[in-house]
C-alpha cells in the first residue's frame, strides 16, 4: 500500500487529493440518478452546500459527533429537497435546468446572509438579545476538524454502487427508465409519473446532502462562494463526462476529473487551460463518456487483436 | 422566434409597458412602502436603463443562439469578456482610436464565437450529440477562453485610460452629468450613459430588423423551425449556424466594450458574473424572444437597483432569481413568449 500511495503522491494525487475524488464521485452519483430519470436537474449543488453546512454546524456548535451530524446533513437535504421537487419537477429539459440553478443561486445567498436575516428578524421583532452569528457571511466557518477519511468514502461509494446496480433492476429503476424514454407512455402504463420523479430528485438530494457533509468536514472551511453555479455545472460535468449510460461511469467521472488539474499542476499557469482543453477533447472524442460500455468493448476487442497479432508475428518468426 | 401573429404582438407590447410602468412607480412608491429614505427616486430609473440596456445587449447573444439552435451556450460571457479586453488593450497597446474599438471588439468577438462552434459544437452537432453535451462542452470553451485571457492579460483590473476617454467630443467623464427638467423630476445623465443606452438599443433594433425583416433572418428562423426543412429548402445550415455564432459573439464583443466603458474593472473573470444574471435575463423575458431579453436586461437591472436603494443589498443577486424561480414556474415562456405545445 505504501508503494502505491507514494506513487499516486509523485503525480500530484495525495491522500487529500483522492479523498476529494471519493467525494465528487459521490456527488457525480448523486446527479447520476435524476438524469436516470431524463431530469436535467442542477440542483445538488445546493443540496450539497445544505448538507455541508447542516453537518459542519452540528459538529461545531452543538458538539454532535460526527457521523450522526453527517447523516443529519443528508436528511436535511432530503426534507428540503420535498417542496423544492414537488412544483419544479413539473418542468422538462432546459427549463428544469436553469429553474434548479436558480434554487442553487438562492440556497447560497440566503447562507451567505443567513445570519443578516436573522439580525434583521431580531430587530423587528424587538428582541433584546444579541442575534447568533451562524453561517458568518462571505468568511464561512473555519477551523473545522478534519474528520472525513477516506475509508468512509470508500464504504460510501460501495454501498452506493450496491444501491445503483439492485435500481437498474428494480421496479424503481425500470419505472425511471420508462420516464426518461417517454412520460406520456410510463404514465398511460400505470407508474405514478410524479411519485416516481420525486423520490428520485429526494434521493439525489440525500446523496448530494451525504457527499456536502463529508465535503465539509474535509476542507477546513467552508464558503458559501463555493456552492454556486460553478459547482453545480461541475458535478453535471462529472456524470457526463464519465458517461450516464452505466452506473459506474459518473464514478470515473467524479474520480478523473478532480484528477486532472492535480496531475496537470507541474504545468503551472497552463494548468487551467490545458485542463479545458481535455475537458473539450474528451467530450469530442468520447461521446458515451469514460464509462461506456461500448468504449470499454471495443477497447478489449483491439487489446485482443494486437495480442492476437503479436502472437502471430511471434510464431511467424519462430516458424522462420 | 418572434410573434407574427398581430394580437400576440399587441399582447407583447402590452406586458412591456405594463413591466415599465410597474418598475417606474416602484421607483417613486417602493422607499414610502417600505418606510426608507431613498435619494433622488428618477436617479435610479436612469441607472435602471444604463445598466439594463448593457445587460440586454449581453443576453441577446444567449437569446439568438438558444432560438436557433436550442441550446445554451455558457461560453457566451468569456466571448464579452474577450471582447472587453480587444477594446481595453488596443487602446492601452496599440493607441487606436476609441471610437474604432467598438467595431473592432464587435468584429474579434464574433471572430471568436465562429471559432468556439467550430471547436465545441459542430464536432457534436454531426454527432447529433444530446444537448447536454453540448452545455459541457462549451464549459470547456469557456475555460480555455478564460485562461487564455489570463496568461495574456494577468488578472489585474483593467479600464480604458482617463484620456483616452477625453478623446470623446463632450468629454466622456462620469463627473459632469447633465441635468434634464421632465415632469418636474430631475434626471442627472452623464453622455457617456446616454451613449452607451443609444449604441446598445441601436445594435438590438439592428438584430431585430435582420432577423425579422431580412431575406437572412428568415433562413433563420427557418433553421430554428426544422434544420432538415431548412436543408430541403437549400439553406446552408451549417452557414446559418456560424452566421448565428458570429452575431452572437459580434453582440457580446460590444457588451463587452460598454461594461467596460461604464465600469472600470475588467479582469478575465468579468464574464462570470454575467453569466449567470444573462440567463435570468432571458428566462424573464421569453428563452429566445429579442424583445424579451430586452425587457429581461430592464427587470434584472431594476432589481438590483432597487434592493440597493432601499439598503437591502443583500437582497439584490437573490431578487433576479426568485423572480426566475417564479417565472417557470408559473409562465415558463416567459414573460414576452409564446406558449407552444412542447412547452416545458
Amino acid at each position: 500500500m505504501g508503494f502505491i500511495s507514494d506513487t499516486l503522491a509523485s503525480i500530484g494525487l495525495n491522500e487529500f487529493v483522492i479523498t476529494l475524488m471519493f467525494v465528487n464521485a459521490i456527488l457525480a452519483m448523486s446527479i447520476y440518478l435524476t438524469l436516470y430519470g431524463g431530469m436535467f436537474s442542477l440542483a445538488n449543488a445546493g443540496f450539497m452546500a445544505i448538507g455541508s453546512y447542516v453537518s459542519v454546524i452540528l459538529t461545531q456548535n452543538h458538539d454532535w459527533p460526527f457521523l450522526p451530524a453527517i447523516l443529519a446533513g443528508m436528511v436535511a437535504a432530503g426534507l428540503i429537497a420535498i417542496p423544492i421537487g414537488l412544483p419544479v419537477l413539473r418542468l422538462r429539459d432546459i427549463y428544469l435546468a436553469i429553474a434548479t440553478i436558480g434554487f442553487v443561486e438562492i440556497t447560497r445567498i440566503m447562507i451567505l446572509n443567513f445570519d443578516k436575516i436573522i439580525a434583521e428578524a431580531y430587530t423587528r421583532l424587538h428582541m433584546e438579545s444579541e442575534p447568533p452569528k451562524i453561517t458568518n457571511g462571505p468568511l464561512g466557518i473555519t477551523g473545522i476538524p478534519v474528520e472525513t477519511k477516506l475509508e468512509y468514502l470508500v464504504v460510501t461509494v460501495i454501498i452506493l454502487s450496491y444501491f445503483m446496480i439492485r435500481m437498474h433492476r428494480s421496479r424503481f429503476g425500470r419505472a425511471l427508465a420508462a420516464i426518461r424514454q417517454d412520460e406520456n407512455v410510463a404514465a398511460s402504463q400505470g407508474i405514478n409519473v410524479v411519485y416516481y420523479k420525486n423520490a428520485a430528485f429526494i434521493l439525489g438530494a440525500m446523496m448530494a446532502g451525504l457527499g456536502g457533509g463529508f465535503s465539509g468536514h474535509l476542507s477546513r472551511i467552508i464558503q458559501p462562494g463555493s456552492y454556486g453555479f460553478g459547482t453545480a455545472v461541475d458535478i453535471l460535468a462529472y456524470s457526463v463526462l464519465g458517461g450516464i449510460s452505466s452506473w459506474y461511469g459518473p464514478i470515473l467521472g467524479g474520480l478523473a476529473l478532480t484528477a486532472l488539474p492535480e496531475v496537470l499542476r507541474p504545468l503551472k499557469e497552463y494548468t487551467g487551460l490545458i485542463n479545458g482543453v481535455v475537458l473539450l477533447i474528451f467530450i469530442a472524442y468520447l461521446p458515451g463518456g469514460l464509462g461506456d460500455p461500448a468504449l470499454w468493448r471495443s477497447v478489449r476487442r483491439n487489446m485482443s487483436r494486437m495480442v492476437h497479432l503479436i502472437n502471430k508475428g511471434k510464431t511467424a518468426d519462430a516458424g522462420a | 422566434m418572434q410573434a407574427s401573429n398581430p394580437v400576440l404582438k399587441l399582447k407583447s407590447v402590452a406586458i412591456t409597458v405594463l413591466v415599465m410602468l410597474g418598475i417606474a412607480l416602484l421607483a417613486y412608491e417602493l422607499p414610502d412602502i417600505l418606510d426608507k429614505k431613498v435619494l433622488s427616486p428618477e436617479q435610479h430609473l436612469t441607472t435602471v436603463i444604463w445598466v439594463g440596456s448593457v445587460y440586454s445587449l449581453f443576453a441577446l447573444g444567449y437569446a439568438l443562439v438558444f432560438s436557433i439552435l436550442g441550446v445554451l451556450n455558457l461560453s457566451h460571457s468569456a466571448v464579452f469578456m474577450w471582447g472587453g479586453y480587444i477594446g481595453v488593450m488596443s487602446v492601452i497597446r496599440y493607441d487606436i482610436p476609441i471610437y474604432y474599438t467598438l467595431p473592432l471588439a464587435m468584429l474579434g468577438g464574433g471572430i471568436i464565437g465562429v471559432l468556439v462552434d467550430l471547436i465545441a459544437f459542430a464536432p457534436l452537432r454531426r454527432r447529433n450529440a444530446p444537448r447536454i453535451s453540448q452545455l459541457i462542452s462549451s464549459l470547456g470553451a469557456s475555460a480555455v477562453l478564460v485562461n487564455l485571457a489570463q496568461l495574456e492579460f494577468g488578472t489585474s483590473p483593467e479600464r480604458f485610460p482617463r484620456t483616452t476617454l477625453k478623446e470623446l467630443p463632450y468629454e466622456a467623464t462620469v463627473a459632469r452629468p447633465y441635468t434634464i427638467d421632465w415632469l418636474g423630476a430631475e434626471f442627472r445623465i452623464t453622455p457617456l450613459q446616454v451613449s452607451i443606452v443609444v449604441i446598445a438599443f441601436a445594435l438590438m433594433f439592428l438584430l431585430q430588423y435582420l432577423v425579422a425583416r431580412t431575406k437572412t433572418g428568415k433562413a433563420m428562423r427557418v433553421v430554428a423551425f426544422n434544420q432538415k426543412v431548412a436543408g430541403l429548402l437549400s439553406i446552408s445550415v451549417g452557414g446559418i449556424f456560424r452566421l448565428t455564432f458570429f452575431l452572437a459573439g459580434a453582440l457580446a464583443g460590444a457588451a463587452g466594450v460598454l461594461y467596460a466603458l461604464a465600469y472600470p474593472s475588467l479582469t478575465p473573470f468579468t464574464g462570470d458574473e454575467m453569466a449567470l444574471k444573462g440567463l435570468t435575463v432571458i428566462v424573464l423575458g421569453g428563452l429566445g424572444s429579442i424583445r424579451g431579453a430586452v425587457l429581461g436586461g430592464l427587470l434584472v437591472a431594476a432589481f438590483e437597483v432597487y434592493a440597493t436603494a432601499i439598503g437591502y443589498s443583500w437582497l439584490k443577486d437573490a431578487l433576479p432569481f426568485v423572480a426566475l424561480f417564479l417565472i417557470l414556474l408559473f409562465r415558463p415562456q416567459g414573460l414576452l413568449g409564446e406558449a407552444t405545445v412542447k412547452r416545458a
